[in-house]
């Protein structure tokens, strides 16, 4: 696997199957853990980052079902390459960021990756399409416990897994769903969804984490706390509270195609017709057209276009995935006309009607 | 008339223009204040601003500078550091810094007692686990002094352990 072939598909996760998947891309669940024997990444000398790099590597590779992973040395990245890991979700923006030794292990069809060498020694996290929080603790749960008999992991019988910073510990677990909220923004109902939200401690972070903007009217709900409930408990929690908000955003789409449906299918139409004539286009402007063609499928107000092949464009809209597709390094001008003639010709050839000529 | 939201008397009385039509609602002062709260409140604490928050509550500024100098005898961070950069250093910083950390775990998550998952198998024991720790600390502190020969017997102590612990797993 090199980062050239993985620009031209997507993972697993943004396939647009599974649970919910209508309004849920992904759920993912990330476990923090550190090992006994090293100093937290703060305090690591070179000479540790680059010990904990080769240590959990080779031990890790002495495990049949770990050894198949892809290891990709992060360091020897250019820049251009370890953002196309970030836009995909496979490493995050600090492991990109950081400096020294540092790995990500990745599995062939991009359902989990593990981090070496992030805020903490490791970061294991799984990808699942839509809405699937059970399973998804079930698998990282599993690989959790296939690491763990190679390596020494920092725990504590009181506190639990001990990480970095004191707001991951315990379970070390995040569990994140990735959801398109696009009608509850559109009828301006957004903020107050997530204030109910926030009061039952989950939290709502945009597409790539923390500080990161709702691009594309993607937003992230995962849970604050870590510590003082069981693993069972966290998940099920998020479970039951994400149904919530898709019962907010179903009414809202009712909403809009009740009251107001000349005036969707007027917003999607022309961001369809954006997309399919626009001679030059930013990554923000082609995300959120996007999503509103995205919802206009789900509305049915668009029947010509498959809903993977709008995932699969959320993905390859962002910079350094356009730049790695069309293997044009100009000025963001230029980009922006490679971006529009991308898209005219994606949504050419996968358009159905089109498939029929 | 009981406030929708808990059992105190409703006090405020809300009509809210929404998707779905005029929505009533009927709450007490407390309850209306999270409902009516600024949008964009920020969601998570940042650890910086609890540590703050904490320490102004509890500590005089000597205290304060008293506390920022203590420093973790085995990774070297001061509570200083930890408390610019929201970082600990070592496993054993929970143990040392035990005091200072309790409250900021309770405000962050009202809790400091993990009843989750444990490894399957004993882990290094938290004494073997600080005296490895402390030893690549020697090995860092004997390079940058350019004492080579300590280094190497350090790091021959060090690859003793890591051949125990290797065994053990």
């Amino acid at each position: 696997m090199t980062v050239e072939t993985l620009v031209q598909e997507v993972g697993e996760w943004l396939r647009g199957s599974g649970p919910e998947s209508d309004i849920v891309m992904s759920t993912r669940i990330r476990l923090a853990r550190n090992l006994a024997d090293f100093p937290f990444i703060r305090r690591c000398s070179d000479i540790d980052r680059a010990n904990i790099e080769v240590t959990v590597r080779e031990r890790m590779c002495q495990d049949s079902e770990l050894s198949k992973l892809e290891y990709v040395n992060v360091a020897q990245l250019d820049d251009l390459d370890r953002q196309v890991l970030v836009e995909r979700q496979l490493i995050s923006r600090e492991l990109a960021e950081a400096e020294g030794a540092r790995t990500v292990a990745i599995d062939s069809d991009e359902r989990h990756s593990i981090m070496i060498n992030e805020e903490d020694h490791l970061r294991i996290q799984v990808m699942q399409s839509g809405l699937d929080v059970e399973k998804a603790w079930d698998r990282i749960n599993r690989l959790d416990d296939t690491i763990e008999t190679h390596v020494n992991y920092a725990f504590d019988e009181t506190l639990g897994y001990l990480t970095a910073c004191p707001t991951n510990v315990g379970t070390g677990l995040r569990v994140s769903v990735l959801v398109h909220l696009p009608a509850l923004v559109i009828t301006q109902q957004i903020d107050k969804a997530f204030r109910s939200l926030n009061r039952i401690n989950l939290v709502v972070r945009g597409l790539h984490g923390e500080g990161s903007e709702a691009l594309g009217d993607f937003y992230q709900v995962s849970n604050q706390i870590t510590l003082g409930k069981t693993e069972d408990d966290l998940v099920r929690r998020v479970a039951e509270v994400v149904p919530v908000l898709l019962n907010y955003e179903r009414k809202a789409r009712d909403f809009l195609m009740n009251e107001n449906q000349h005036s969707v299918f007027d917003q999607v139409s022309r961001a369809y017709g954006t997309l399919q004539t626009a001679q030059q286009i930013s990554s923000e402007e082609a995300m959120h057209n996007l999503s509103r063609v995205r919802l206009g499928i789900n509305l049915g107000l668009i029947d010509d276009l498959d809903i993977a092949v709008v995932n699969r464009l959320f993905v390859q809209m962002q910079p350094a995935h356009l730049q790695k597709l069309t293997r044009k390094i100009d000025s963001s001008s230029q980009r922006n006309i490679e971006r529009a003639n991308y898209l005219h010709a994606q949504l050419k050839s996968q358009t159905k009607s089109s498939d029929d000529n | 008339m009981k406030c929708q939201k808990c059992e105190k008397p409703a006090t405020f009385h809300i009509t809210d223009l929404t998707g779905e039509g005029l929505l009533e609602l009927h709450l007490c002062a407390e309850c209306a204040r999270t409902y009516l709260q600024p949008e964009g409140e920020p969601a998570a604490p940042k650890m910086g601003n609890v540590i703050e928050g904490q320490l102004k509550l509890e500590q005089t500024a000597e205290e304060l500078k008293e506390l920022d100098n203590k420093t973790c005898p085995v990774c070297g961070i001061s509570f200083f550091e930890f408390r610019q950069v929201g970082r600990l250093g070592c496993p054993y910083d929970y143990q040392f810094f035990q005091k200072e950390l309790e409250p900021l775990l309770l405000n962050v998550h009202g809790s400091t007692e993990h009843p989750g998952k444990h490894p399957r198998r004993p882990t290094l024991s938290p004494e073997h686990s600080t005296e490895i720790i402390g030893l690549r600390r020697k090995l860092r502190e004997a390079v940058e002094r350019e004492d080579y020969e300590q280094a190497s017997k350090v790091r021959d102590q060090i690859k003793q352990h890591e051949e125990v612990t290797r065994r053990d797993s």
